[in-house]
């Protein structure tokens, strides 16, 4: 791969990064970090090329190491995702299990809505008292 | 390219697909978990396909490190309790750093092995920063996790610290750029002693970086961290010549910023503020001003009694309702309330909890349904029209001196606006100040009463309360 070629898919990837992760309501913030982690926990691939042409001992005792890490990030930050995002549940799924609650009370829809804007949560209410 | 090399670089093509596919679909909370599911389809796709590079030695060993991994993981992951998720993703985070940092040292040890192996200034210069921001978040990743996890208690601090510190990063640079050199044949290449000292130094910055920082501003850390790790798997991602490494590590990269900026702004401070300033457990600067005047407490069955009557309800959970383990209960009242007609919302401020989008973490496990849940913007119109707003284990979140006391350490912050509804009923388990350690003139207001109670314990009494009307 040429150093150009890279650069370019570093820019492209950030730049998706980016707008992907804006689109994420402020609700899934923590599930969000934790699959972030787990993307990352690709790392395991290179772990697992850097053990396999390890030439002498110390390359190999630290390839293993960076594997059982990378393992561990790979599967830490899966299971901790899907457990937490298993627990996300709308009213209507919840009525559907007996809940007591059912659909009554300040239940909406549009909690899918992007939040657009980071980092702009809260300034307009710090604004709106003199 | 062999048949094997095609379908190798394939299953990665696919798995970066996937990943960015599994990403996107976390912009809603139905469709989450599938995305994720997905994702980690790819991610095994990707693991197998590369077992079978041609040329690859000691697989016996990969697959049984691998199993190692995974099982320490799956026995972690499983039982850590919802609480402890913010330290959990700081481990695994380090966990991610601390590889990225090892396959860099394999390459430099290799580099500095083989005299006709002279690497491209590119190569070189991405190997040794990679190497350098993942041994940084390793070791601030481990510090972070034992923060948060109650094992390092104490906050190190001494006079002259940041100063020692950016001599600590000083010489990990210096360190880093003689590699370069001896990686480009610029230097003799002084081989795995150096490589060696670089990487530890790097790890001891990380270390001493994170330990000043306190508790309240681990978040923005970890964060940061999760930034950093994302950013030394792309670079190493070049090094190696995987184009998925390079894609995933810079998606979560910009993901981690983001999220950093985000969270750093809720509190209303700059990054290099909560890195260097020490605050969050022991502040600095001019006291704020003592609060004059005296609260209100009221008894259990008064509050019930307010509460069944309202018509609209705003619960405003802080960590101290989860220090408390009172979720369930108090989702056990606000569904005896809907059954009454009253209509009941909780507002979740951004920095609630432990890490951006914790207390919906720790609502959701309660069974409180994701649509009952408003962020700051949306529920902060809506006080003005609430007949009760219960503030339930949070203090710095609602602490009207964010806007009316330029010395307060949290000035400028932005709060939850409870103080506009026609009555609020703040459940506190005793007279002290909140997490940051700020005393809160709210509490001292004409429409405010207090429930000094354990979270648990208020939250029963109250639905006791309302039961027997």
């Amino acid at each position: 791969m040429s150093g150009w070629t890279a650069l370019y898919i570093f820019m492209l990837a950030a730049f998706t990064g980016y707008v992907i992760i804006a689109a994420v309501p402020v609700i899934l913030h923590t599930p969000l970090m934790s699959g972030a982690n787990f993307v990352h926990g690709i790392v395991l691939v290179g772990a697992m090329v850097t053990l396999g042409f390890a030439r002498t001992p110390l390359e190999e005792a630290i390839g293993v190491f960076a594997v059982v890490l990378a393992a561990m990030n790979v599967h830490g930050g899966y299971v901790v995702t899907v457990r937490m995002l298993a627990m996300f549940k709308s009213s209507r799924e919840r009525g559907a299990n007996g809940s007591a609650a059912g659909v009554a009370g300040g239940g909406r829809d549009d909690v899918s809505r992007a939040d657009g804007k980071p980092g702009e949560a809260g300034e307009t209410s710090a604004a709106d008292r003199p | 390219m062999s048949a094997v090399d095609a379908i190798i670089k394939t299953s990665y093509f696919a798995t970066a697909v996937l990943f960015i596919a599994g990403l996107r679909s976390m912009s809603s909370p139905a469709t989450a978990r599938r995305g994720i599911v997905w994702a980690g389809v790819g991610m095994s796709v990707a693991a197998a396909a590369t077992l079978f590079t041609p040329g690859m030695h000691h697989r016996p060993l990969m697959v049984g490190a691998v199993v190692v991994g995974v099982a320490l993981a799956q026995w972690t992951g499983q039982r850590v309790p919802m609480t402890g998720m913010p330290q959990m993703i700081a481990l695994f985070n380090g966990m991610g750093g601390g590889a990225a940092a090892a396959i860099a040292a394999v390459e430099l040890i290799k580099g500095g092995a083989a005299v006709a192996a002279r690497r491209p200034a590119d190569v070189a210069i991405l190997a040794v920063v990679g190497a350098l921001i993942g041994a940084v978040s390793f070791g601030g990743s481990l510090i972070a996790f034992g923060k948060l996890q109650g094992l390092v208690k104490r906050v190190l601090s001494f006079p002259g610290q940041n100063v020692a510190d950016l001599l600590v990063l000083a010489v990990a640079v210096a360190a880093g750029v003689l590699v370069i050199l001896g990686e480009t044949g610029a230097v003799t290449h002084l081989g795995t002693p150096l490589v060696a000292a670089f990487i530890a130094i790097a790890f001891v910055f990380g270390i001493l970086m994170t330990l000043p920082i306190g508790g309240a501003d681990m978040p923005v850390v970890i964060s940061l961290y999760n930034a950093l790790t994302g950013l030394a798997v792309a670079f190493e991602g070049y090094v190696l010549g995987n184009p998925a490494m390079i894609i995933a590590g810079m998606v979560v990269g910009a993901a981690g910023t983001m999220l950093t900026q985000l969270m750093a702004r809720a509190m209303n401070r700059s990054l290099s503020n909560v890195l260097f300033s020490g605050f969050g457990d022991a502040r600095s600067g001019g006291g704020p001003a003592a609060v004059a005047g005296a609260s209100r407490p009221i008894d259990a069955d008064d509050a019930a009694i307010m509460m069944a009557y309202a018509d609209k309800l705003v619960i405003v959970p802080g960590y101290g309702m989860a220090v408390a383990q009172a979720q369930h209960k108090v989702w056990e009242l606000a569904q005896l309330l809907i059954d009454r007609g009253v209509q009941v919302k909780f507002a979740i401020h951004p920095v609630a909890g432990r890490m951006p989008g914790h207390m919906n973490v720790l609502l959701a496990e309660a069974g409180v349904p994701y649509d009952f849940i408003y962020d700051i913007d949306d529920i902060n119109p809506e006080f003005a029209t609430t007949d009760v707003a219960l503030v339930i284990g949070a203090n710095d979140t609602v602490n009207l001196a964010a806007r009316t006391d330029p010395a307060s350490p949290i000035y400028g912050m932005p709060i939850l606006d409870v103080g506009r509804a026609r009555n609020v009923v703040v459940i506190k388990r005793g007279a002290g100040a909140g997490f940051a350690g700020v005393e809160n003139p709210l509490f001292f207001a004409d429409n405010v009463r207090m429930l000094y109670r354990d979270g648990q314990a208020a939250a029963a009494e109250l639905i006791r309360g309302i039961k027997s009307l």
